[in-house]
Order: structure tokens, then sequence, then C-alpha cells
């Protein structure tokens, strides 16, 4: 049961192992802040569909499955959106068009056709919750290192020394491609050290 | 006897789709409900904060019936001017912003962005202090226009932002446009 959950995090992470869900990666991680709002708004829809599809997975014509865990989503996306508005609004304008974006974010309907229709409640929500988690890890990693570096500061908290010159590139589109390259590969560099550890144990 | 067993399946199907759609429907409007009031309240929030950051002394912010502009007065009821929201394209989506002028429609009071997807560091300064700066007391005698790179020598002229052109163009039209819109909306008022 732990392994569903831990699974997301690392081994199976939803960016950088399966690279799923870019458009909000790249787009909303030009703050750490962002970055974080939009991993639990996104962690909030899967754990919800995800449970919801499991649990409803017996009743559901094979053919019409698609169409059924879209609309079940795009409810759950819905609410995560009026929510931000409601409560979060200087959030809620940031992110934009990202928030309602949800829907279409592969990972969610991914893991609603590939895992919570196949598996009972329980795995799925463990399953979700990890994925979840490690989605929204990933969006704070990379938030956080353009953030540092294309305006001085992590979560608002300014670490660069004054005079520090900003690397505007960072928060630009371009900074987001090559944050997310170099990350991946360290992703890369870790897992394939850890697994020459093994083998050579 | 398979065309009976594919028209079981197809009404399986149809009430599988109408039972989550109304479900759906129906927690939406529930959502939607308890959430809009608070949206409109931050909403309001917003422009009551934007027009107080145009007029220090602003008391009174009061909605002209039936227009998107505000009638502005300060502590002793006297009119400082009107404020309005405006609209228009930027470089990257729509420009948004609250703009205030005098109460005879002749110098601008300042103006603050409320939304804008423009290029950090270059045109999302048009809503950094300098800039906003210019906009205080510019005259609107006549439309407002932009030079570049060189200090503005008229009084109904801004410097355009380096690098944003046409960003600072956007908001200069945004504003014209907002101008005379207001002017002839307010032809008919007291």
């Amino acid at each position: 049961m732990i392994r569903e959950f831990t699974k997301g995090l690392w081994k199976e992470n939803p960016i950088f192992v399966q690279v799923l869900g870019m458009c909000p990666t790249l787009a909303v991680t030009t703050r750490a802040l962002f970055g974080f709002s939009m991993g639990m708004a996104t962690l909030f829809v899967v754990v919800c569909s995800s449970v919801v599809v499991s649990s409803i997975r017996r009743f559901v014509p094979r053919q019409v499955r698609i169409p059924m865990f879209t609309i079940i989503i795009a409810t759950f996306v819905t609410a995560a959106d009026y929510f931000l508005k409601a409560n979060f609004y200087q959030i809620s304008k940031a992110l934009g068009p990202y928030v309602p974006l949800i829907v279409v974010n592969c990972l969610i309907l991914g893991r609603a056709e590939a895992f919570a229709s196949k598996n009972g409640v329980g795995r799925a929500f463990m399953d979700a919750l990890g994925m979840g988690a490690g989605f929204t890890c990933a969006l704070v990693v990379l938030g956080s290192v353009r953030e540092l570096l294309g305006a001085g500061s992590v979560f608002g908290y300014r670490l660069m020394r004054d005079g520090f010159t900003e690397w505007v590139v960072m928060i630009l589109p371009a900074g987001a491609f090559l944050t997310l390259g170099l990350l991946v590969g360290l992703f890369n560099i870790i897992n394939s050290k850890k697994r020459g550890a093994v083998r050579a144990g | 006897m398979k065309r009976i067993v594919s028209g079981n399946n197809a009404i399986k199907m149809i009430t599988a789709l109408l039972a989550v759609g109304i479900l759906s429907a129906v927690s939406l409007v529930f959502i939607y409900q308890r959430a809009i009031p608070k949206i409109e309240a931050n909403v309001r929030e917003e422009t009551k904060e934007a027009i107080e950051s145009i007029f220090p002394g602003a008391a009174k912010i009061e909605k002209i019936e039936g227009k998107e502009i505000f009638r502005v007065e300060d502590a002793g009821g006297r009119l400082l001017g009107y404020a309005f929201p405006a609209e228009g394209n930027g470089y990257q989506g729509i420009i948004k912003l609250i703009a205030g002028t005098d109460p005879d429609i002749s110098v601008i009071k300042g103006m603050k962005v409320l939304e804008s997807q423009e290029t950090p560091g270059l045109g999302a300064e048009i809503d950094s202090k300098d800039f906003r700066a210019q906009f205080a007391g510019l005259s609107i005698e006549r439309p407002v226009e932009y030079v570049k790179n060189r200090k503005p020598e008229k009084p109904y002229q801004i410097e355009a932002i380096t690098g944003a052109t046409i960003s600072s163009r956007a908001v200069v039209t945004i504003l014209n446009n907002g101008i005379r819109e207001i002017r002839k909306a307010l032809k008919d008022e007291p």
C-alpha cells in the first residue's frame, strides 16, 4: 500500500520520469508559491477524481468510460477553480487560465484510466496522493530555482544579496525549459548512480 | 437476439452518462452559489483598493447607475473625480486597468494595472511606480501620446518603457479609448 504512494514521489514521478502535465509545469513555475498552489490544486483534483472513478468502476460501461471520467475530472477542476477565486484571489489571478486547464492535464486522466479504474478505492487513493505529491514537489523545486535566479527570492523571501542582477530569462518561458531540462538530467544522473551502486553491490 | 443485447447496452451507457452528468451539474450549482458572493466581493475590494491608490483622499466611492464609472468624493463630500476600468490588447493577452480623472476630465489622476500578462522585466513594468507616476497629472485635453527614449516635452506625453514599446502603447491606447467612452457617458451627468 505504501509503495503505491512512494512510487509517485520518485520512481514514477509524473514530471521527471513520466514527463506528464508539461503545460502547467512550464507556464506557472515563475514563482515557488505559484508552483505550490498549482501542485495543490492538481493534487486535490487527482485524489478526488481517482477515488470517485475507483468507487464507481463496476458501473462504468467500457465504451463511455472516457467521457465519464472527463466529466468527473472537470467537476473537481471547476470546484478547485472557484475555491481559489473565492479564497485566494491574487493566486488565482496569477495562475490565470492554468487552473481550468488542469482538466486536460494528462496526469489526471492517466491515473483514472490506468490505475483507479482497475484498483480498489484505498490503493487508488494512495496512488493519486503519491502522484499529486510528486507533481507538487517537482513544481515547487522548479519554481524555487526559477524564482531564486530570476527574482532573487524563494517563496517571496529574499535570499540573494542586494546588487544581485536578476536573470530575467529564468522567469521567461526559456527559463522554464532550461530549468526543467537540467532537473530531468540531474534526476537521471542520481537514478543511474543508484542503479550502478545496486549492481556493484 | 443480438439487437436486444446492444439495445440494453445503449440504455446502460445512456443511464451512466446521464447519472454522472446530473450529479456533476448539481454539485457545481451548489459550489457556484457558495463561491460567487465571495468572488464578487474580491473583485469589488480590488477595484476599491485601486481607486484609493489613484485618489489618496478618497472617502466615498460610488458607482454611477448603469455605467462602469465611479464617482470619487473626499471626506467633505467634494467631488475628486471619476474612476473607470478599461481594457484592451497588450503584447500578450488582455491588459485591464483602472484610471482616474479630475471632475472636468481634463487631467488624469493616475492609473493602476489590474491584470496583464506582459513580459516580466519589460512589459510588466507598466505597473511599476516610475511608469505609473507619469500618468498622475497628465493632460488629456488632447489624446495621450508616447515618446521613445527621450523626456516628454508636451503635457500630454509620456515616455514609453525602453524595450516595451508595444506594452506602453497598449496602455496609452486603452486610456485614450476609455477617456473617450467616459466623456460620452458623462455628457448627461450633472
